[in-house]
């Protein structure tokens, strides 16, 4: 069992192409998930790779380094479509877990109810990925396959998340429903990222729910059907939603989280109009 | 995985000190403070990031420390409670408020609370009660309901601290600052845990799978010999004596180790016990054990159908007992009364969630058994150990450690088993603590409910007729379900006046945890059903809610159920009119405020509840003396479990024997010191500890008036080394130097016991069960979104009559605690085997769930009571959950008959389906 510490990117991939490795950024799952004791593969921890650090716009894009923590997030001065996003990171656990949990950490575990997937998905969230061989850039919701599941093959491991530069005055926005005020995994998430015309009509929309199904998904006939309405009458039902298949578990239904994924985008869009 | 790395080194600044410790890859922060680093301040309660327990700031942000690896955190500064608390400012007004406030009560999660509260304050000096929230979000507080805590750390921000208790201040009705506050708020109250030195062998559990198995060991001598580190392996062939265990005599079948079949998932079958760095990644998938599921009974339905497997064949159907009271004739009263009413209410199991897993520390002094552990009954613990080990009590003392938060559970033995037995095996010092998973899997739980019940009233109201029957999951062995089987049919009614009355209730094994004591016993339930049926009669005949309850309010002289008179101290009436203001204004405005998807409600609910045991014995003995050099020392072995038993005992005493309460030292509890206080259940130490209590103060006095020869009005006063007495104008030396040591010291000394008076039921439940009862209401406002079902409690108002407030800080504390347990129950708590075995999966309350509460403390002297007093323990949460059904019915027009409350099933509700 070994435990190493990168202290460059080159470190970083080097290891990671070693073979089996758990990958520790912020520990929030990768501590979480084990009984007692710790993690069972050996450990790289990616803390401290200047190259995963920092918020950056540069080429039309925003890049987030993948060692960029949601307490980072929620402190940067970022544009008004990122309201969604730090919305969302003020909703992940708790202070001591916004603290250290990363973004990219929260793609690549890869949970069904991960807060961080709808707002980058709404944002068009590119996902950088390096390994030895190379670099790819993959669209987030390519880079998640199902609960716990990436596109990430061996040895490669996610520099960054980058999400396109949004037009001036573009607004966001989003929502989490639990049965407790903090530390709650969500029965339902929406986030949205829009931009509206002087009358309040959206010109354009794009909207994602997630902890209804394996993973968080886009709503492409939904955001349709949004332009040229709106925002302040907008009305979602269920069957305007699309590609959903929640679960019935301990914390709801399969049939509430569907109503409610309804109600609270009704809600989130709504809330765009203000 | 936690292998020493090669003997490097991790370097950190903790406390402002640069300090250097050995490297275990891997291994969690947590544990490296804690066990290498001796930061025992910093607490651990579940390992995952859900609870905040074991918050620090790693360079001056708060993170959970059994989040971060240890490896992370090298050339970083941390920071745990104490080395802020050295620092001063900040942390060490936090840490005044906190005991001003009452914000301790267990104190498990005081040191996370304080660190979070630190780290805001340093960014926001003066927060607001939303910030507070939002800062304290991440750490889970059982005890408290969050409101002190909240109030403290918004006035640590102001400075403003309250006007300080004069020392010489009346011992009893004065809210004293707790006894034990210091070391709670400070981070060095050492529990269950916390004790074992280093290196100290390590034990494992190991535990069934499914929930019902049988199961074979393959070559254990083989695995013992052939595994690095592990010292030895523990089943049920290494049980002296028997190995069973018990609360109550009759059904004493719970095996400490499983011997050929398990009838729950988390039942221990052996344990393993080995040096700590190799119980660090001890693998429990290695051990040699061969399982074999069996079809299992998870619910009372299938355990009573035909072809049910049997848990245990001397009880038949799985009935494991029942209980029963009858008065006068209620299928008759029914069939005559003008209104009637009935439905069938459900509950789950609730965990208790106390903040801190059951551990512990045992060792072998002079041949005896020495355990230092968390628990609520150290002399039961005691005679449990003495039948297992098949020893005399006189071989086993128990030494409980501070215990952060029982709730019930920890009546019961959980692990002190598995350290004697280690202990003894192996011959050295042993510890253990249960994972958070292991502490809800195999740890009793509140009994899941079937209730059906049927109520009538006459044309003005007066209650006619009420028939219960209510069936409770018992689980898979007895802990406390007969207890629970008793108390609810003498409890079914509520605190009113019902002269035809019929309660049976049916405790069912079934293969899931065993259910046990939980704040209430099973009354909680109960009073949903009654209560939210009480609404609905008042609805039928058109009266105001409130006005229903005090109409048929139990009264001085009006027998209760039991037929049990009570002349004086039935408080329940004044508890309800108290609430009249309250629910009047609170119903208008929350008619004003509805509007949109958000509708306002406002719901009463009342309880009561007997205090001690239900006709049974239940002494208390406490004792007192005094030492030559003039301190007076009280033997306190009421187990203070964060509910201020230290403090409240210590307060009657003080009062009884006429001195200034900081004029007494406290020793205890401690098996070789204390004499039997009992159990801390049933809403007891108050009332039956503090009766002894006030007993030996009583004694003691008369025995050092004599001893001055001063009259009975003389003050006594133990200063400079000696015993002060002054009578009238006349100032007397008593004169220790010339007098005698008993064995334990003392020149002068009293015990004295109390044991309540009650009398045994009869066959119709008739009789004197309690010597007193508590009573309760609570008013709660509710918002219910109606298109989500969102239900969030925004007030309570919490009336509760306890014959004589010793300490009001602490009964606003258990208050508040109680109503949080209770919305728990109410709105998001359900347990369920194999899926909620964590507290992220299984929610209780956090600070942003617990609205503000007022609390109006009644007195209507209790004639048994120390000066009057009632219990309040399990008072405080029997109202909630009821109170918040009836409001969120009020809202909604809709009623729940099941609990947790939970959007889903609120929402489902409101459309009118069911959703279960």
């Amino acid at each position: 069992m070994t435990f190493t510490t990168a202290h460059s990117l080159a470190e970083a991939v080097a290891v990671a192409a070693n073979g089996d490795v758990r990958i520790l950024a912020g520990g929030t799952d990768v501590f979480a998930s084990v009984a007692s004791t710790g993690p069972a593969l050996p450990i790289l921890d990616v803390t401290r790779v200047p190259e995963l650090q920092g918020i950056a716009q540069k080429d039309g894009q925003w890049r987030i380094g993948a060692g960029v923590t949601w307490a980072q997030v929620i402190a940067a001065p970022l544009p008004n479509a990122f309201d969604g996003l730090k919305a969302a990171a003020r909703e992940v656990g708790s202070r001591q877990i916004q603290t250290t949990a990363t973004l990219a950490g929260n793609l690549c575990n890869a949970s069904p109810a991960a807060d961080g997937v709808p707002p980058l998905l709404a944002l068009d969230a590119q996902v950088e990925i390096q390994s030895r061989v190379g670099s790819r850039m993959v669209p987030l919701a390519d880079f998640l396959i199902g609960p716990g599941q990436t596109c990430l093959q061996r040895g490669e491991l996610v520099t960054a998340i980058c999400l396109p530069t949004l037009p001036i005055g573009a607004v966001s926005g989003f929502t989490k429903l639990g049965a407790r005020r903090y530390l709650v995994i969500s029965i339902a998430m929406i986030a949205a990222v829009a931009v509206l015309d002087r009358a309040g009509a959206f010109q354009s929309l794009k909207l994602a729910i997630g902890a209804c199904g394996p993973v968080a998904r886009r709503q492409p006939k939904l955001e349709q059907l949004a332009i040229g309405q709106r925002a302040a009458d907008i009305r979602v039902s269920v069957q305007d939603l699309q590609d959903l298949s929640p679960i019935s578990d301990a914390r709801a239904t399969a049939s509430y989280r569907l109503e409610a994924a309804a109600e609270s985008a009704t809600r989130v869009l709504q809330g765009l109009a203000t | 995985m936690t292998h020493p790395s090669n003997g490097s080194t991790l370097n950190l600044t903790l406390n402002g000190a640069a300090v250097a410790a050995p490297v275990y890859s891997g291994e969690r922060l947590s544990q490296t403070l804690r066990e290498r680093l001796g930061a025992k301040d910093v607490k651990i309660g579940c390992n995952a990031g859900d609870c905040g327990a074991c918050t620090v700031l790693l360079d001056g942000a708060p993170v959970c420390a059994c989040l971060v690896g240890a490896q992370q955190a090298e050339g970083r500064r941390v920071d745990t409670l104490s080395g802020l608390l050295h620092e001063g400012g900040i942390a060490q007004e936090l840490a005044a408020q906190f005991q001003q406030t009452g914000a301790a009560q267990c104190g498990i999660c005081t040191p996370g609370m304080i660190v979070s509260a630190v780290a805001l304050l340093r960014a926001v000096p003066r927060p607001d009660a939303d910030e507070v929230q939002d800062a304290l979000g991440g750490v889970l507080c059982r005890c408290t309901g969050y409101r002190s805590i909240i109030d403290a750390v918004v006035a640590a921000g102001q400075a403003t601290r309250a006007p300080e208790i004069p020392p010489e201040a009346e011992a009893v009705g004065t809210s004293f600052l707790r006894l034990d506050g210091l070391a709670k708020v400070s981070g060095t109250e050492a529990f269950g845990d916390d004790i074992a030195p280093p290196e100290t062998l390590v034990i494992q559990v190991i535990r069934a799978p499914h929930p019902r198995a049988a199961f074979r060991f393959g070559d254990l001598d083989a695995y013992c010999s052939q595994s690095d580190g592990i010292v030895a392996v523990l089943t049920a062939a290494d049980v002296p004596g028997l190995n069973r265990f018990g609360v109550i005599p009759d059904f004493v079948d719970q095996p400490v180790f499983a011997e050929t079949e398990t009838r729950f998932r988390g039942e221990a079958v052996a344990a393993v016990v080995g040096h700590p760095a190799a119980m660090n990644h001890f693998d429990p998938s290695t051990f040699p054990i061969t399982w074999d599921p069996l079809p299992a009974a998870l619910t009372p339905q299938a355990a009573t159908a035909k072809d049910a497997p049997q848990l245990f064949p001397d009880r038949l159907g799985n009935l494991m007992c029942s209980g029963f009271v009858r008065c006068g004739d209620a299928d008759a009263a029914l069939s005559k009364a003008f209104v009637r009413t009935s439905g069938q209410f459900s509950s789950g199991f609730v965990e208790h969630a106390y903040l801190e897993p059951e551990a512990g520390f045992a060792q072998i002094t002079d041949g005896r058994i020495e355990i230092h552990a968390c628990t609520q009954a150290p002399v039961m613990d005691q005679e449990a150990l003495a039948a297992i080990l098949d020893r005399p009590l006189s071989d086993i003392r128990i030494v409980p450690s501070a215990v952060g938060g029982g709730f019930g559970s920890k009546l019961d033995i959980s692990m002190q088993p598995f350290l004697a037995l280690a202990a003894l095996k192996t011959g050295q010092p042993v510890r253990i603590a249960y994972t958070r998973s292991e502490s809800m899997q195999s740890t009793t739980k509140r009994h899941p409910s079937d209730i059906s019940l049927s109520i009538g009233a006459d044309r003005d109201g007066r209650l006619q007729g009420f028939r219960f029957h209510g069936q409770f999951n018992t689980g898979a062995y007895a802990s406390w379900g007969p207890t629970v089987a008793n108390r609810v049919p003498v409890h079914a009614s509520g605190p009113y006046y019902l002269r035809d009355y019929t309660a049976r209730s049916e405790a069912i094994h079934t293969h899931c945890p065993p259910a046990g004591a939980f704040r209430g016993f099973g009354v909680p339930q109960s009073a949903i059903a009654q209560e939210c049926l009480f609404d609905e009669l008042a609805d039928k005949l058109a009266m105001d809610r409130l006005e229903f309850r005090i109409l048929n309010a139990l009264e001085d002289g009006q027998p209760t159920v039991c037929g049990q008179v009570f002349d004086q101290g039935v408080g329940i009436g004044a508890c309800l009119k108290a609430l009249r203001p309250a629910w009047q204004s609170e119903r208008a405005a929350a008619a004003k405020r509805s509007g949109g998807d958000l509708r306002y409600g406002v719901g009463v609910a009342a309880g009561w509840y007997g205090c001690g045991n239900t006709s049974l014995p239940n002494p208390s003995t406490i004792k007192a003396g005094v030492r030559r050099d003039g301190q007076i020392v009280l033997h306190q072995g009421a187990m203070d479990i964060g509910q201020g038993s230290n403090t409240v005992i210590a307060q009657i005493f003080a009062q009884a024997l006429g001195v200034p309460l900081g004029h007494i030292a406290l020793i205890g509890a401690d098996t070789d010191v204390t004499p039997d206080a009992g159990k801390t259940s049933a809403s007891r130490q108050t009332f039956v500890s503090g009766n002894a209590a006030k007993l030996a103060g009583e004694a003691l006095r008369v025995r050092i008036l004599q001893c001055a020869n001063a009259g009975p009005d003389a003050r006594i006063r133990s200063q400079g080394g000696a015993l002060q007495v002054q009578d009238g104008g006349t100032e007397l030396t008593v004169h220790l130097q010339d007098l005698a040591t008993d064995r334990d010291g003392y020149v002068l000394a009293a015990s004295e016991t109390y044991d309540p008076p009650t009398r045994p039921l009869d066959a119709n439940g008739q009789g004197a069960p309690y010597a007193q009862f508590g009573y309760a209401a609570h008013l709660a406002v509710v918002s219910v979104d109606m298109k989500l079902g969102l239900v969030r409690a925004t007030k309570f108002v919490a009336a509760h009559d306890v014959g004589r407030a010793i300490n009001p800080m602490l009964i606003e504390g258990q208050v508040q605690g109680g109503i949080a347990q209770g919305l728990g129950m109410a709105l998001m708590e359900e347990y369920l085997p194999g899926r909620t075995e964590n507290l992220h999966d299984y929610l209780i309350p956090t600070i942003g769930d617990v609205p503000p509460i007022e609390t109006l403390i009644i007195e209507a002297p209790d004639a048994h009571g120390p000066y009057g007093a009632k219990g309040l323990g399990e008072h405080v949460l029997i109202p909630t959950a009821p109170a918040l059904l009836n409001a969120i019915a009020d809202a909604t027009g809709t009623r729940l008959r099941r609990v947790p409350a939970t959007p889903g099933h609120v929402l489902a509700a409101i459309k009118g389906q069911s959703n279960d």
